[in-house]
């Protein structure tokens, strides 16, 4: 087991160390210089800028500057914003961080008090009008693109009805409510599908029979036969959805102008705030790696088949 | 938003086609394709089966017949619209529909019905091209990873995880900035995000497939390992493949239309989904109706593509159960 830990956080640490390398790249590839960003509009001389360029160190090779950037990150210093001059870019990105936090909370806690339950009833009940109903509705909202239904609920509950603001994070719970429902709905019609399919698996194992047969009550069988065995891939997807969950809160922010780190990126993108970029990018795949990471010790835990390989 | 979730990619038609292993000496080619070129009959009856089973899940065959409307669409597209779709017509702005424009117009007085018919193009276009680069990366990086393991297994894996590792959103942000796309180059940006997921459920294919008798009947007798890849392993990998390649397309459509609507991806004023999305987005107050449409149009062309792939799933992998 301990060897197991080792390898995996290895090859985490190695892919990290990938990314850092090929987000670096991409960026220096970019069109666009930050100098240009740092003079904005100001006529400046040749001279003014060679001096920009020096200090931000952009007139040394590639590999140099990717040494000294990766150097100031490992001792956890991601340097300064160039759209926000003087900010540290730990701190920008400290600020932005609560309010992803608290919408992805909430958003993935709705998700699985709905998902979790519905899915598993509809599995019970096979057949029946709520699993149609349901699955129909997992079916749909895997299709329908996120960002839209965001906007159909502005036009709807902000712009037509008014109880809602358009955008932004200043309302209170209010200003929650919307982006907290588009990405739980999302997160819903994907769980409700695992859920379903993981507790049928489930019911036609024979230890449930077993069960059934031996004469327990349908609410045993369920409980402590069923649902725990389905639980296993329902935590494993979840864990794994991870990427796809930033992904989705990346998209959910900008369109709510919401002021977490999804927003953040888009905008750092736009306004070629590339060190925030960088910084976001390692963030991000930091998480999923985590993630992802934990997801395979949990299984592992409980499944001994999954260490060997 | 969603792309296919782990459970949805569960390896699919190796175990579904039973091979015989006691063959796997006599014909080489076990596995189902090996069984069509034997004989005529056996084609047949193996097309038919797979198409009772595909048309065994109802909504499996309205919406193969949905897509090929859109095909057509796509192609007939001058045709069939009504109107040109990037002339202005200032006098109609933000009309609702009507007589003329049954969709109504954007904000520049565009016809929205013959911008949505000509955004299947687009569609259609990124949504298939980009999926097709993105299975044939998979097939290539998941067949190799599998089948030769060691070293090159550890490479192939690591850069695997490294793109797993990136939310795919970021992953296209950040190329579409860095390339400013043109339409041909946003179906290589996604192409090239999306195809990790491909060679893991591919690798683990091919891992599992080369433990199978009939792979171990063909080393023993001597085959190459060349050979062994086109006989045996890939003949039976292309289930997975046509089931990956349906369930996906609907996602990369959907990532095509969300960069556009974050303004990186198909730029204007060529009619993309997610870029007329983005269009209307600035006169939810005034003209609403323009955000109705598009929507609806990617959300049926991605739901058509998800039931074809559950429905081909179905064909290919009796075992899956629904």
């Amino acid at each position: 087991m301990l060897r197991y830990l080792v390898i995996r956080l290895l090859q985490g640490i190695l892919v990290l160390f990938l990314i850092s390398i090929l987000t670096f790249g991409l960026l220096k590839a970019a069109p666009g210089s930050p100098v240009d960003l740092l003079v904005g509009t100001a006529r400046v001389t040749q001279e003014a800028r060679d001096n920009l360029t020096a200090k931000w160190g952009l007139d040394r090779p590639v590999h140099e500057q990717y040494l000294t950037w990766i150097g100031n990150v490992l001792q956890g210093d991601f340097g300064e914003s160039i759209s926000r001059s003087g900010t540290p870019v730990t701190q920008v990105i400290a600020e932005a961080i609560p309010y992803t936090l608290a919408l992805n909370v909430m958003a993935i806690t709705l998700a699985i008090a709905i998902a979790i339950p519905l899915g598993i009833l509809a599995a019970y009940r096979r057949n029946s009008v709520l699993d149609y109903v349901t699955t129909a509705t997992s079916t749909l909202g895997v299709a329908v693109p996120n960002y839209w239904i965001g906007i159909l609920g502005i036009i709807l509950f902000a712009s037509i009805l008014g109880w809602l603001p358009t955008y932004g994070a200043s309302n209170g719970w209010r200003s929650y409510v919307l982006p907290v429902a588009v990405l739980a709905f999302e997160e819903m019609a994907a769980l409700i599908r695992v859920t379903r399919g993981a507790t049928l698996e489930a019911l036609s194992s024979d230890h449930v029979q077993t069960a059934r047969a031996k004469g327990l009550r349908e609410k045993v069988v369920m409980t402590r036969h069923v649902v725990r065995n389905a639980m296993l891939p329902i935590v494993t997807v979840l864990g794994y959805r991870i990427a796809f969950i930033l992904s989705g809160t990346i998209v959910i922010e900008t369109v709510f102008s919401f002021p977490g780190i999804g927003r953040l990126f888009s905008n750092s993108l736009f306004s070629l705030d590339y060190q925030v970029v960088q910084a976001l990018v390692l963030l991000l795949a930091t998480i999923v790696v985590i993630g992802n990471l934990l997801t395979d010790l949990t299984y592992a835990l409980i499944d001994p088949r999954i260490r060997i390989s | 938003m969603t792309f296919p979730t782990s459970s949805d990619q569960r390896p699919a038609a190796s175990g579904a086609v039973a091979s015989d292993p006691m063959l796997a000496d006599a014909a080489p080619s076990a596995g189902d394709a090996g069984r069509l070129a034997r004989g005529v009959d056996g084609h047949q009856s193996e097309w038919k089966r797979r198409w009772r089973r595909f048309r065994a899940y109802p909504p499996a065959v309205p919406a193969l017949a949905f897509i090929i409307l859109l095909v057509i669409t796509a192609i007939l597209a001058p045709v069939i619209a009504p109107h040109e779709p990037l002339d202005n017509n200032l006098r109609l702005r933000g009309d609702g529909p009507s007589s003329g424009y049954w969709l109504g117009n954007d904000a520049n007085g565009r016809d929205m019905l013959s911008r949505l018919l000509y955004g299947t193009r687009i569609a259609l276009l990124v949504g298939i091209g980009a999926t097709t680069i993105a299975v044939t990366i998979g097939v290539l990086v998941g067949a190799s990873s599998g089948y030769f393991g060691g070293w090159v297994d550890l490479v192939l894996s690591r850069l695997v995880d490294s793109l797993m590792a990136f939310p795919t959103i970021a992953l296209l942000l950040v190329l579409a900035a860095v390339l400013s796309p043109s339409i041909p180059l946003v179906v290589l940006i996604i192409g090239f995000s999306v195809w990790a997921s491909y060679a893991r459920v591919v690798r683990a294919e091919v891992l599992s497939l080369k433990q199978r008798d009939f792979v171990l009947a063909a080393e023993a007798s001597g085959a190459t390992s060349w050979r062994i890849i086109v006989r045996h392993i890939i003949p039976n990998v292309v289930g997975v493949v046509i089931v990956l390649w349906s369930l996906a397309v609907g996602g990369v459509i959907i990532y095509e239309s969300a960069l556009s609507f974050l303004g990186l991806g198909v730029q204007p004023p060529n009619p993309s989904w997610g870029r007329m999305l983005a269009d209307g987005r600035d006169y939810i107050r005034e003209y609403p109706h323009i955000m109705i449409a598009p929507g609806i149009f990617i959300t049926v062309t991605v739901l058509a593509f998800n039931l074809l792939g559950e429905g081909l799933r179905d064909a290919f992998d009796p075992r899956g159960r629904r």
